[in-house]
């Protein structure tokens, strides 16, 4: 059973009959904007008297927020997101607010595209939204001639020519062309300034930089934090398993040892005893060496180790592979326990029958999609399973979507980064 | 009977020596590492073969490889996998080609002596022995199964004892009930899950792993 889904990442799109209106609308919304810009202009000279720092408090929020949710409508008419660009003040208090937000490129820069949006988002705006609205009029003027009384609607080009209900039909191809122009031009319009707004709203090449750099110490350090909780999971799990049963052994032996010729029967079942700890001991070693590093992952690969799984999985899981090496270890690894969890997630919530795992490589990426057609209703929650697999996955650059609507099937996908050079050709290690 | 071991830590090598050459066993070969372990087999032709699953120089599967080398190369080459941790995907690779004479096992399993003795016998004779976990991971994955779902909780426990590859006798043994109870519960049950009956006990039991394993 094959399921291809795309995840979806794309922002909402507007239906193509909006468009004018959406012209119009950030027509308008590019007029106001001169207000702000005026605001920002006039309140940074007034920082020398003072009097331009509660002004610049209030405007430069507002600007923010005027920005942002240009951000939001451009990226729904390019269907690219816009990453917020401003920096975060490195300590709280007034004047650390002042001076990070005075020497934010972004912030002068939303004041540069007020300017740019007041003059040439205007324009582009206006005229993706007039052809339109144009070929409107244009196309109903005969009626208008008709319920208008005389003289209200007779001069269809401001006075060139005056029309009765017949002749006024003759303007009807000028709404056609309008249409037309419309049609070929309205988005293509939109769509250029919604460009020219994302050059000065998104972040600069060092903006993108430090956000890059802001995410990846988020990420490392919760790998670390991860990390560190694992060992100590682990040495904890040594400590009170597997060591204290092993003292608990050999203090058994010792004393049937010293028994052994005194009473022989006495020292046979504490030997028995000895026997059944060792065996406790090693089926707790053996589930902390699974947790650690899946030994069938180390012999198989990843495609062998995922059969594994689908097999030691009570209900049935179908399982496509089509990867045409072996992934770099810990790529490896964070992709098993990925499959691991989603699976153990449908196990245990959703009363599937089936599940599906399909693994693939393209675009320099390895692409992981568990499915099962369980009750559905799974989500993404801080402490839940899929959280932890989301966090194991951002280690790698990974990401992880979830499509489960209530009634299921639910879809896990998950996009890992593994570049095709890094992907080692074994021989193929089936026997069987 | 002439056993072939293949294992790589000495002191298992050498307790798995002791132990067998002490109820009668001969030893004829112990091979450390898995490239020595195909030429082992197919040069003394053993009536048995203990080998561990990881060999060097590898340290992944290789005995569980040659063994089942050995086995294209001499058929029905009674081979008994021992592993520190036992996986489905392992057990039907060696299940594969039929035929019986396989056993796979948890290493633990050794320390019951008299069980582990029983296993390498019933394997040199054509028989099987499956671990219990092997056994109880494929009992669950069936659990949704409409026809083994109508079986008692005693026909249950006789089934899982007999994908083990014990026989009636020894199941009876285990479950305190006589022999003839036992044939009564191995009938009940190939009738239920609509399997051909059969005298043979290895036939049975391969005919109950294919079933259990073809879902």
């Amino acid at each position: 059973m094959t399921i291809t889904q795309q995840a979806p990442r794309v922002p909402m799109r507007f239906p193509a009959l909006a468009q004018p209106f959406v012209a119009l609308g950030l027509a308008i919304l590019a007029e106001l904007g001169i207000a702000f810009f005026v605001l920002n202009v006039v309140a940074v000279p007034l920082i020398a008297v003072w009097v331009g720092i509660p002004l610049l408090l209030v405007f430069v929020p507002c600007t923010r927020w005027f920005a942002n949710c240009h951000r939001v409508i451009y990226a729904s008419i390019t269907g690219v997101p816009i990453p917020k660009p401003y920096k975060k003040p490195p300590m709280k208090g007034l004047l650390m607010w002042l001076r990070t937000t005075l020497t934010d490129p972004a912030t002068w820069r939303d004041i540069a595209w007020l300017l740019v949006n007041a003059v040439v988002g205007f324009t582009l705006t206006l005229l993706s939204a007039i052809f339109f609205l144009a070929s409107i009029f244009y196309l109903i003027y005969p009626f208008l001639v008709w319920v208008t009384p005389d003289g209200v609607f007779t001069e269809p080009f401001g006075g060139l020519f005056t029309v009765n209900v017949a002749t006024s039909f003759l303007v009807i191809p000028v709404g056609l062309i309008a249409f037309l122009i419309w049609r070929g031009s309205g988005e293509r319009l939109l769509k250029a300034t919604a460009y020219i707004g994302k050059s000065l709203l998104g972040p600069t090449e060092s903006a993108q930089l430090a956000i890059r750099v802001r995410e990846l110490s988020e990420s490392r350090a919760e790998t670390v934090d991860t990390q560190a909780a694992e060992l100590r999971r682990i040495e904890r799990d040594l400590h009170d398993g597997a060591q204290a049963r092993l003292a608990a052994l050999s203090m058994n032996l010792g004393m049937a040892e010293e028994m052994v010729a005194r009473d022989p029967a006495q020292a046979a079942a504490l030997l028995t005893e000895a026997r059944e700890s060792a065996s406790t001991a090693l089926s707790e070693l053996r589930d902390l060496v699974r947790g650690i590093h899946p030994p069938v992952l180390a012999d198989r690969g990843l495609e062998g180790a995922v059969k594994a799984l689908a097999l030691s999985m009570p209900f049935k899981v179908d399982v496509t592979i089509d990867l045409p090496g072996r992934p770099p270890a810990p790529v490896e690894s964070a992709a098993y326990f990925a499959v691991a969890e989603a699976l153990a997630n449908a196990l245990k919530h959703s009363a599937a029958t089936t599940a599906w795992v399909q693994l693939s490589h393209e675009r320099e990426r390895l692409h992981i999609l568990v499915g099962d057609d369980g009750v559905g209703g799974a989500t993404v929650r801080p402490g839940g399973g899929l959280y932890g697999i989301e966090r194991r996955l951002a280690a790698f650059d990974g990401t992880l979507t979830v499509a489960s609507p209530t009634g299921g099937p639910t879809t896990v996908i998950m996009e890992l980064p593994c570049e095709s050079s890094s992907l080692k050709i074994t021989p193929s290690s089936g026997t069987a | 009977m002439r056993v072939v071991i293949a294992e790589d830590h000495a002191l298992l090598r050498d307790g798995l020596i002791r132990l067998l050459e002490a109820h009668d066993f001969e030893v004829v070969e112990a091979v450390d590492n898995g490239p020595r372990l195909v030429p082992a087999l197919v040069e003394h032709r053993p009536d048995v073969a203990v080998v561990d699953v990881r060999l060097p120089p590898t340290f992944t599967d290789e005995g569980l490889k040659a063994a089942i080398e050995a086995r294209r190369q001499v058929p029905g080459l009674p081979v008994l996998v021992l592993s520190q941790y036992v996986e489905q995907l392992y057990a039907r690779e060696l299940l594969t080609g039929g035929g019986g004479a396989v056993g796979y096992l948890l290493k633990d399993r050794v320390s019951n002596v008299a069980e582990f003795l029983d296993s390498v016998r019933r394997v040199a004779g054509g028989g099987t022995a499956m671990d219990p976990d092997v056994i109880g991971q494929l009992l669950a994955r069936n659990t949704r199964d409409e026809p083994i779902g109508r079986l008692t909780p005693r026909e249950s426990e006789v089934l899982g004892l007999m994908a083990e590859g014990r026989s009636n006798a020894a199941i009876a043994g285990a479950l305190f009930v006589t022999e003839k109870a036992v044939s009564k519960h191995t009938n009940n049950i190939f009738s239920k899950l609509d399997l051909p009956p059969s005298e043979d006990d290895n036939r049975r039991v391969m005919a109950v792993l294919t079933y259990l394993s073809s879902r």
